[in-house]
């Protein structure tokens, strides 16, 4: 068979396309993990009892099972229900979702290390609970656990390659209708996995320039 | 919840369990491999294996498993690379876990103390026995619980190679799901199987990790 | 000086990191035996200089000889590092921060190097390990793991396990610096016990009390250079140089704080 890239160019505008519907699934997984991470942390420490203990279950099974296997769950469990969600929305609440539980992990830790005299400083000076919790202690513990969270963020964008499985049109379900018409299977995943390479560069310089300066205000 | 379409199906997804097991085993072993030669061409003397094993570890944690997996199963043939999908499954997962192996081996052993290579150096030792007899040891210590979560995060990743009809156990909860449209309950018999195989995976690691910190 | 032929010969010793000199041309000639302390303030290069002796830290001009070897002849990378595995073991060395291997029992911290290079059976390993740790007072703890010691242990089974390979020379850079002060004197009293053998040793130190009991020559270096040497009754009592004076009335000065 050989290798044969000529036929690459014809098909890079879908390639392209499928590249920019990648990044659009990333940053909006991202943001639903990112405050997603937020609320299930605050959930898993500070709610009722008889909220929080089914809940930690909920998390214990996400971080035990695999992305895919969620995937299926949702795209599918949604279906049951009568909820038909578009792929590209169902993708994007499976990846953030998973990606939540694990950013909630960090932040739970971060915020039982703040909370501790934080929380009484900021409670002798007259904030309610909540008002603590929102003003004084989430938001410094956010802060602590941004370079670990930036590192999900980019396993994020590599695992965002799982929801052409549901049938979402991003770079690796572009790459393989490509591969359809061309029998040309790898050269496409090739130039597939160049353009991850890349989002992957630009994403992480974006993340050492945020740490920058989040250690610059300190 | 159809408990009775459970207890029905479930053999098949212990079957599959097993296959998962399989998969696991043999990935665990291919990326120690890769990982040990790849932290030891990071940590070369040599510049070009240092480039090697730099770009090893960039292009492979830089792009998705799934992505490099479909490259050696369905592009493979192309260079003549014929593999089953078992066998594409194990080295194309083997050879991406061993990309993060390769940097937490490394991380281990660069955190051991200069002082202990000096030690051992000044006492006539060559770099090969400091790092055989020094080195080697302190760092295994360190590298078991990080080696753990690589090896938590490749069980999980196990799931990928569905995608290329290994019949496992996410592949068979697809099945299932597709056949009876009861995701949620293929969902909990599956998530259930993969959760007692990370639990025992954990426990083993804890039980080393405990083993090797004796002193 | 004797004319002896010297033990240790320091010839010209140069190193620059870059642009920046830390050791200048200096010279320094030990007789077997005999007891030098090398003294000065932080950055001095005087941990250099004894690092300098076994190659830890490679000159960048200058030469180290031991008796009738030189220490850092110009091989290629394979034969020198032949060659220079040969030479260490006739040199001790004792580190600041001990570094003893933490995974290690003190016995294996000692039989590990004379097993593996000398080739000694384990049971004459055994009887090397039992014999220095009685010397340095440790023999109780030889199925100790470091971690189980103090600091003064640690040091003295670090000097045990210099001790086990023979070496012709010690050298101990600070090696008391890291040790709680109550600690310090039992790793002193070890090191003079050396001294009484007629173990040739090369001391950098910040004890200026032990150096004058022990030692019997000392240097005073500053900025890379050898700016004062001589016995320790002048360096301590009656130093010719300013810099020197206002290093031991500075040195006094803080200790007493």
């Amino acid at each position: 068979m050989g290798l044969d890239f000529s036929v690459v160019p014809d098909y890079l505008d879908v390639i392209f396309l499928g590249a920019l519907w990648t990044i659009a699934i990333t940053v909006g997984a991202a943001l639903l993990s990112f405050f997603g991470g937020i609320f299930f942390a605050v959930i898993a420490l500070y709610a009722p009892i008889l909220i929080r203990l089914p809940f930690r279950g909920f998390e214990w099974l996400f971080m035990g099972t695999p992305l895919l296997l969620q995937l299926f769950l949702i795209y599918f469990g949604l279906v049951q229900i009568g909820i038909d969600l578009p792929a590209f929305v169902a993708g994007v609440i499976g990846l953030g979702l998973h990606f939540a539980v694990y950013n909630s992990e960090l932040i739970q830790t971060a915020i039982v290390a703040v909370d501790r005299g934080q929380m009484e400083a900021a409670r002798t000076l007259g904030l309610s609970r909540g008002q603590a919790l929102r003003k004084v202690v989430v938001p410094q513990a956010v802060r602590d656990v941004i370079p670990p969270i930036g590192n999900n963020m980019i396993a994020l964008l590599k695992d965002s390659a799982l929801v052409s499985v549901i049938g979402v049109t991003e770079l690796t379900l572009s790459a393989q209708l490509a591969i359809g018409r061309t029998y040309r299977p790898f050269e496409f995943y090739v130039i597939a996995a160049l353009f991850y390479y890349v989002i992957n560069l630009g994403m992480e310089a974006v993340l050492r320039r945020i740490e920058r300066r989040i250690q610059a205000a300190r | 919840m159809d408990v009775e379409l459970m207890l029905k199906v479930y053999p098949f997804f212990i079957k599959a369990a097993w296959v998962t097991i399989e998969l696991s085993i043999l990935t665990t072993i291919l990326g120690l491999i890769c990982g040990s030669l790849g932290a030891a061409a990071r940590l070369s003397r040599l510049k070009v294996l240092r480039y090697v094993g730099a770009a090893y570890v960039s292009f492979i944690r830089g792009t998705p498993a799934l992505i490099q997996l479909f490259i050696l199963y369905f592009g493979g043939p192309q260079i003549g690379i014929q593999l089953d999908a078992f066998e594409a499954g194990v080295i194309g997962l083997g050879v991406n876990i061993g990309a993060y192996m390769t940097e937490t081996i490394r991380g281990a052993i660069i955190a051991i103390d200069k002082g202990q290579v000096e030690a051992a150096r000044t006492l006539g030792m060559s770099r090969l026995q400091t790092f055989r007899k020094v080195v080697l040891p302190q760092a295994m210590r360190l590298m078991i619980r990080p080696l753990g979560v690589n090896i938590n995060a490749l069980i999980k990743g196990t799931a990928l190679v569905a995608a290329i009809s290994v019949v496992e156990l996410t592949y068979t909860a697809q099945r299932y799901i597709g056949s009876t449209y009861k995701p949620f309950e293929m969902f909990l018999i599956s998530g259930l199987l993969y959760m007692i195989i990370i639990y025992v995976t954990g426990r083993a690691v804890a039980w080393l990790d405990r083993r090797a910190r004796i002193v | 000086m004797s004319d002896e032929k010297p033990f240790v010969d320091i010839r010209h010793a140069q190193k620059s990191y870059g642009a920046l000199e830390v050791l200048k041309d200096i010279s320094l000639k030990v007789n077997r035996g005999e007891i030098v302390a090398i003294i000065g303030p932080s950055g001095s290069g005087k941990s250099t200089l004894l690092r300098a002796i076994n190659d830890l830290d490679p000159l960048t001009g200058g030469e180290v000889w031991l008796e009738d070897t030189q220490v850092n002849k110009t091989l290629p990378h394979r034969q020198y590092e032949k060659h220079i595995n040969q030479v260490r073991q006739d040199i001790g060395m004792v580190f600041q921060h001990f570094n003893l291997f933490p995974h290690l029992t003190v016995r294996g911290n000692i039989t590990l190097a004379p097993r593996m290079l000398k080739g000694l059976s384990e049971e004459e390993a055994n009887r090397l390990a039992e014999e220095q740790l009685d010397k340095v007072g440790m023999l109780e703890r030889i199925d100790y793991y470091p971690s189980q010691l103090s600091g003064g242990q640690k040091q003295r089974v670090a000097i045990a396990r210099a001790l086990a390979m023979k070496p012709k020379v010690m050298l101990f850079d600070e090696a008391t610096s890291a040790l709680d002060p109550e600690l310090v004197e039992e790793v002193n009293l070890v090191m003079k016990k050396l001294a009484e053998e007629h173990m040739t040793m090369i001391i950098v130190t910040h004890e200026m009390g032990f150096a004058e009991s022990v030692c019997d020559r000392v240097l005073f270096m500053d900025q890379g250079v050898v700016v004062e040497e001589g016995p320790p009754s002048v360096i301590f009592r009656n130093p010719e140089s300013e810099r020197t004076k206002n290093f031991l009335r500075k040195h006094l000065a803080s200790n007493k704080e």
